[in-house]
């Protein structure tokens, strides 16, 4: 069949953007200056198209006003006769999801009026003037290609007309194979554990192998897959399951026999369901918890039309091997939870953070991993497409940065959605799935991406990590997807969904049937991308942008002849069932027939140990404290800490992601007269035409964890606090919050890789003993979370195991945006205040990692039953029309943050310290959580002091006109002497240069 | 062989206003713009300097009998926030699927009066933006909508919208006669100087002398609205049809620095289009599209300055973009 090669380049004398921003990139990263760059758009059509055909396709790809292109190649001229360029033609690997390719078919059909088989393959031509062969290959290496995913080739030139396309697939036997392993002793166990990638424990291995002996054969490979993938700690949270005997530090022992899960996260969200029960603060038959930890995503009660759904996940293995895919499938996989949850929720609002090496970071990298940079780049490059393509807001967006984020980077996505409370007569929130149901996957065709993501997830990352491991995401085939599902639900079509993430098939359809008891399906009517999957490849590939949909008999015609007019592939596997099985077959061949009760109850529990165990301090650095401590010193401490990556203002970066879309942002990412301080927190009406809002704020300090030993439980208590403060700030409700609990962990199991295995875990005990005593202390309910325990990397024979790390996501609501506040000071005349107590605490905090202090003390300890009283008479202050400005004083303390007022307001910000028995160095720089700096209008002081008086309120000073002729300034005095004064100018320079664009 | 009906003279377009890096210029020429900064710097949004309009933007008096088809699907996204805006304008704004618009030949067109499409990554501006997406429209609808414009119909696109009606030939449709086809494709949208999508506030000047029945009423205070793309430089065939647009007016909007003159330097101009250029209508006035979003500032609470501008008795009963929105509405009521 014919193949037909376009190339199309942008039309002589305008810009060649892609190029340009190549040029930028070779020369900032790799110091090479190229005499000239032209790129090419090339796409191969594999379409069976007449000649005739493909020159109507390329008259309509082609951009008749910008462009120019051509059927087979363009004449690659050089600027001057003597100097021909060198050819780089970077494509995608075989298999992997070539998004524009699909575009380009569907273009190519349009054209041709009528359907066609086969491929478009999209690909990109570099024509490289004034560097060697060399140096092009090393461009490509660093900077234009991605192994994993990409090939470079350097063409020869001049070139001739290439007409190879990628092939996937093979004509390969579909064949179950059966593996024996009845017989086979605990080594046998472990290596085939280990060789087929299926990161089950031997204690694991010996419970399948019981299990099968009692039924008296061998299992299936697609089997062992199966149980491996549902019994990964990915899906089954064993770590947080497990029974585990926890000994204090004072030596007492003690077993949580019910798990980390039940007792803390579980058991905090069940006593703030119980107090609001006996408080009566909601009405009986609308209560607030409407659907908590048994879905995809938490569901809370919002309007008398509309809940509110929000989910955070993360993706760190795929996005330390592919950082722009690995990354988008982090966005686009939790727009799936969000999406699935119920019968299906509107997605309303994104949110990212990240956590990476040092972007300066200028030692070696080791083998097997890329710079940090590079990461960075690739990450948000991924969200922004995944994001903006699905037409999502984000609403917040930040990045910590720490050399034990090297190996393996933490890429936080979530995705707040509004969920109408009834649909097609129903409860939303609600599946209903009956035996006899229809089993349909909906959206994109599988392939080998992603095989082994849920078990490699639950593994710790070496340079023989699986390449198919990595998906891509292709976001519009997802809102298609998406698009036609909101209709399916509001006409009624189907009775249950879910997501088709870790474990594909495996696990969705596995879930689904617990509902009804059962399941079948036949994997011989799934739609393939290309030929030569295994079954037990298509039963567990996490090709992306599919969900799993149960459609009630009566309504399959209708639901099938949808998602035909929308353009969406729907394919009926199978149905529910109430055998107690889950039978998958391909055709006539018996694949997996495993009860549901082995299936999701099988795993054997085993009793982990954990012991608090810290690791000797490193000596204190006295002098360098002392010299630290000099109050000469403290403006120069503020410029170099808005400098650092994680303070400085990340603006320029967080401009690539979409944050109007929808039209219904109250208060932004950014804030400030000149938009560019990092809000708070944000808001967003959740409809248009009505008042109530939506308001997200995070916590997150995983830099107090190692700060002591007790700083796992500091380090819960100051994310959850931080968060609670962070909405209450913009203006959220008391009685209406709800967070979720991200935990990112280094290996907790003891092993011989982890020696200190029960510290850590430990450290996890702790963390969750400090969560959920700050939620109950807050009326928090943990609404949904999510674990990820194996944040390790051996690289080059060296370890690298990221800080344990607790993101707290909060979600608040208020009833009327127009009453939202920001950290911006609104007036001269202005007072300053702070509520909350300062105590000498800098133990992780932001002066000692930017200083490199050691031996600075404790992190920060909360005390949340007090704090709670202090924000609640906060809230009715606020309410009253008392509060103009609030702000949490967080990271970097009470300098940071009344920087961030001064680069906000550009007022004059006069500030006196007060005095206590702190120095202006732990006064400015001491991270003590519970504290909120206001402004407020002088007359309103007194009445603001009724309300806060006794909740330890200070009044620090006040906004003033700018008087210098540069512009508004910072002036701090202590003990009557000026202690800093700094201009608005220079604090943005600073500000505004931490990190790369 | 090469591709492409127009002629190549773009460069030649606009040779007064842009300059050769004279440090490259061995090398292929990529052309930049001479006000472009290198650095990053931050723009200052006005707290208000009161209305861009000479009246309140509100439900449009017999609004109730227009019919708004706003469009949806394919990766569309902006249809809520649309639909939204023309029912605060009066109007009955009723949110078709393209492909639904399509396959019934355009039946839904019959008895509208306006045709709206919305912004979002129409087949994920794979190979370029709208460019899947007015193919589709151009070879399944063409005739159809060449029809609803000389009928009288109004067509506003926004972002991906005016990318798209952009290589539709609906914009700007010069010579372009009624009982004709669509018009060839005169103008292009493509990648912004600096390669990638940016989300800003940007302000926008009205050209009073403009047809354009969407920019009526401005009291000449520019118009602040959210920008959010990567592929927003309009570029223009040739210098003839340049003269034309500028000559007839039927650029009704450009982005404009805090002095209020139309700019080309970033971040003011978030893309580099000539003379500020940030949209364009057809001589009927009737047909108009924009790179920035005016369909999300429909409330107050919008302005990234609201508290400020409440702080200063300046903050609008509504968002100023619903402004476009109830014109619209009010040329389909006259």
């Amino acid at each position: 069949m014919a193949i037909h090669r376009l190339e199309i380049e942008v039309r002589p004398g305008l810009v060649d953007a892609l190029a340009e921003q190549t040029r930028r990139r070779l020369e900032a990263w790799l110091g090479l200056r190229p005499a000239g760059i032209r790129t090419r758009r090339v796409i191969h059509l594999d379409l069976g198209l007449s000649d005739h055909e493909a020159q109507r396709v390329l008259a309509a790809l082609v951009d008749p006003v910008a462009e120019v292109g051509a059927v087979g190649m363009l004449p690659d001229e050089a600027p001057t006769p003597d100097a021909p360029p060198v050819v780089l033609q970077v494509g995608l690997r075989p298999g992997v999801t070539d998004s524009v390719g699909t575009s380009v078919r569907r273009a190519a059909e349009d054209c041709v009026g009528r359907a066609l088989t086969g491929r478009a393959h999209a690909s990109t031509l570099y024509l490289v003037w004034g560097l060697t062969e060399a140096q092009v290959q090393e461009a490509a290496d660093a900077v234009l290609h991605n192994p994993l995913v990409e090939h470079a080739r350097i063409l020869a030139v001049p070139r001739a007309l290439d007409l190879q396309v990628p092939r996937p697939g093979d004509d390969g036997a579909t064949a179950v194979a059966v593996v024996p392993l009845r017989d086979d002793d605990d080594d046998a166990l472990t290596r085939r554990s280990i060789e087929g990638m299926l990161a089950l424990s031997l204690a694991e291995m010996r419970a399948i192998q019981q299990h099968f002996r009692e039924r008296g054969r061998d299992p299936t490979d697609a089997e062992l897959e199966c149980l491996a993938q549902t019994w990964s700690e990915h899906c089954k949270h064993k770590i947080f399951a497990a029974p585990i005997e926890h000994t204090y530090a004072t030596g007492a022992t003690e077993v949580i026999e019910e798990g980390l899960f039940r007792r803390y996260i579980r058991g905090a969200t069940e006593a703030v369901a119980a107090r609001r029960r006996d408080e009566g603060i909601d009405a009986q038959d609308a209560p607030y918890l409407v659907s908590v930890f048994h879905d995809n995503a938490g569901v809370v009660r919002c309007t008398e039309v509309d809940h509110l759904v929000y989910k955070v996940e993360t993706h760190n293995s795929p996005s330390a091997l592919d950082p722009y895919g690995g990354a988008m499938t982090g966005i686009v996989g939790v727009n799936r939870d969000s999406f699935g949850t119920g019968r299906g929720a509107d997605l309303l609002a994104n949110v990212w953070g990240y956590c990476f090496g040092d972007p300066h970071h200028a030692g070696r990298v080791p083998r097997g991993l890329m710079h940090p940079r590079r990461i960075r780049d690739g990450v948000h490059h991924g969200v922004i497409d995944g994001g903006n393509q699905s037409g999502i807001p984000y609403m917040r967006g930040w990045e910590l940065f720490d050399a034990r984020y090297l190996g393996k980077p933490l890429v936080f996505c979530g995705t707040v959605a509004v969920m109408p409370v009834e649909s097609a007569g129903r409860p939303t929130h609600e599946k209903y799935p009956r035996p006899g149901d229809r089993v349909v996957m909906v959206g994109g065709r599988i392939g080998k991406d992603g095989i082994h993501g849920a078990t490699f997830s639950s593994v710790r990352l070496d340079e023989r990590s699986p390449v198919q491991a990595v998906q891509i995401g292709d976001p519009i085939t997802q809102k298609m997807m998406f698009d036609m599902l909101t209709e399916a639900r509001d006409r009624g079509l189907m009775s249950a969904m879910t997501d088709n993430g870790a474990g594909g098939l495996s696990s969705s359809v596995g879930e689904m049937a617990e509902s009804t008891g059962g399941a079948r399906i036949d994997l011989a009517l799934a739609p393939l991308k290309y030929p030569g999957l295994a079954p037990w490849e298509i039963l567990i590939s996490e090709a992306q942008e599919r969900m799993t949909v149960v459609v009630p008999p009566d309504r399959l015609d209708a639901f099938l002849a949808l998602a035909e007019r929308r353009e969406v592939e729907a394919t009926v596997l199978g149905e529910l069932t109430d055998s107690g099985r889950f039978v998958v077959t391909h055709g006539e061949q018996a694949v997996v027939d495993l009860s549901l009760r082995f299936l999701h109850e099988g795993w054997p529990r085993a009793l982990l140990r954990a012991r608090l165990d810290p690791p000797a301090r490193p000596p204190v650095d006295e002098a360098a404290i002392a010299a630290a401590r000099e109050p000469a010193r403290q403006g120069e401490h503020l410029l170099a800490l808005l400098q650092t990556p994680e303070l400085a203002c990340g603006e320029a970066r967080a401009r690539g992601y979409d944050h109007e879309v929808k039209g219904l942002g109250v208060i932004k990412p950014f804030v400030g007269v000149r938009h560019d301080v990092p809000a708070s927190a944000t808001v967003m009406r959740i409809r248009h035409g009505r008042p109530e809002g939506v308001v997200l704020g995070e916590g997150v300090h995983p830099f107090y964890a190692d700060a002591d030993d007790h700083g796992a439980f500091a380090m819960a208590q100051a994310a959850v606090d931080e968060g609670v403060r962070r909405v209450l700030c913009a203006g959220a409700r008391w009685d209406r919050m709800a967070a979720l609990d991200n935990f990112c962990w280094p290996d907790p199991i003891v092993s011989e890789r982890t020696p200190d295995g029960e510290h850590k875990l430990a450290q996890l005990v702790e963390c969750c003993r400090g969560l959920a005593q700050a939620c109950e202390a807050y009326g928090l309910p943990l609404i949904s979370g999510k674990d990820s325990m194996k944040n390790d990397a051996v690289l080059d024979g060296v370890k690298i195991s990221i800080p344990p790390t607790l993101l707290v996501s909060v979600m608040g609501q208020m009833q009327d945006v127009s009453r939202a506040l920001t950290l911006e000071p609104r007036a001269a005349g202005d007072v300053l205040v702070m509520l909350g107590d300062t105590r000498e605490e800098l133990g992780g905090s932001a002066v000692t990692r930017c200083l490199g202090l050691r031996g600075l003390g404790d992190a920060p300890r909360s005390d949340p039953d007090r704090y709670a009283q202090r924000y609640r008479a906060f809230v009715a202050a606020r309410d009253a029309g008392l509060v103009r400005s609030a702000a949490p004083i967080g990271r970097g303390g009470l300098g940071i943050a009344l920087a961030h007022a001064l680069l906000a307001a550009e007022l004059d910000v006069e500030v006196e310290l007060p005095t206590t028995n702190l120095d202006p160095f732990a006064m400015l720089w001491s991270e003590s959580t519970g504290r909120l700096l206001l402004s407020a209008r002088v007359d309103d002081l007194p009445a603001l002091r009724e309300h806060l008086g006794s909740h330890g309120l200070v009044t620090l000073g006040r906004l003033a006109a700018p008087t210098a002729p540069r512009g508004a300034r910072l002036r701090v005095r202590w003990g009557g002497a000026a202690l800093l004064d700094v201009g608005v100018d220079e604090l943005r320079t600073r500000f505004r240069s931490g990190l790369p664009d | 062989m090469t591709a492409g009906g127009a002629s190549g003279a773009a460069a030649a377009a606009n040779r007064t206003r842009w300059t050769v890096d004279p440090a490259r210029a061995a090398g292929p020429v990529a052309l930049r713009s001479a006000r472009m900064s290198e650095h990053a710097q931050s723009m200052q949004v006005s707290d208000g300097d009161g209305s861009p309009w000479d009246f309140v933007p509100g439900p449009v008096p017999g609004a109730r009998d227009v019919r708004a088809l706003v469009l949806s699907g394919y990766g569309l996204n902006c249809e809520a926030e649309t639909a939204a805006g023309l029912r605060m304008a009066g109007a009955r704004a009723e949110i078709v699927h393209v492909g639904d618009l399509v396959h019934g030949g355009g039946t839904q067109l019959d008895g509208a009066h306006m045709l709206v499409f919305v912004g979002g990554f129409s087949f994920g501006d794979h190979i370029a933006s709208g460019r899947v997406f007015a193919n589709r429209m151009r070879f399944g609808l063409g005739e159809r909508l060449a029809r609803f414009v000389d009928d009288g119909g109004l067509v506003l696109g926004i972002c991906n919208g005016f990318q798209t009606i952009v290589k539709l030939g609906l914009l700007p449709a010069l010579d372009r006669r009624p009982g004709q086809g669509l018009a060839p494709q005169q103008a292009s949208l493509v990648h912004n100087d600096r390669l990638g999508y940016r989300d800003a506030w940007v302000r926008l000047s009205i050209d009073s002398r403009s047809p354009c029945v969407f920019t009526r009423g401005s009291t000449g205070v520019p118009l602040p609205v959210p920008s959010r793309h990567g592929e927003g430089k309009l570029v223009l065939a040739d210098e003839a049809v340049r003269a034309r647009v500028e000559g007839e007016h039927l650029v009704p909007v450009r982005y404009v620095d805090a002095d209020g003159n139309a700019t080309e330097a970033w971040p003011d101009n978030p893309n580099g289009s000539m003379a500020g250029m940030a949209g364009l209508c057809d001589a009927s006035g009737r047909v108009f599209g924009l790179m920035p979003h005016p369909e999300a500032y429909l409330y107050p609470e919008n302005h990234p300055r609201w508290i400020a501008q409440r702080d200063r008795g300046r903050l609008p009963a509504v968002g100023h973009g619903l402004g476009i929105l109830v014109n619209g509405v009010r040329a389909a009521v006259e």
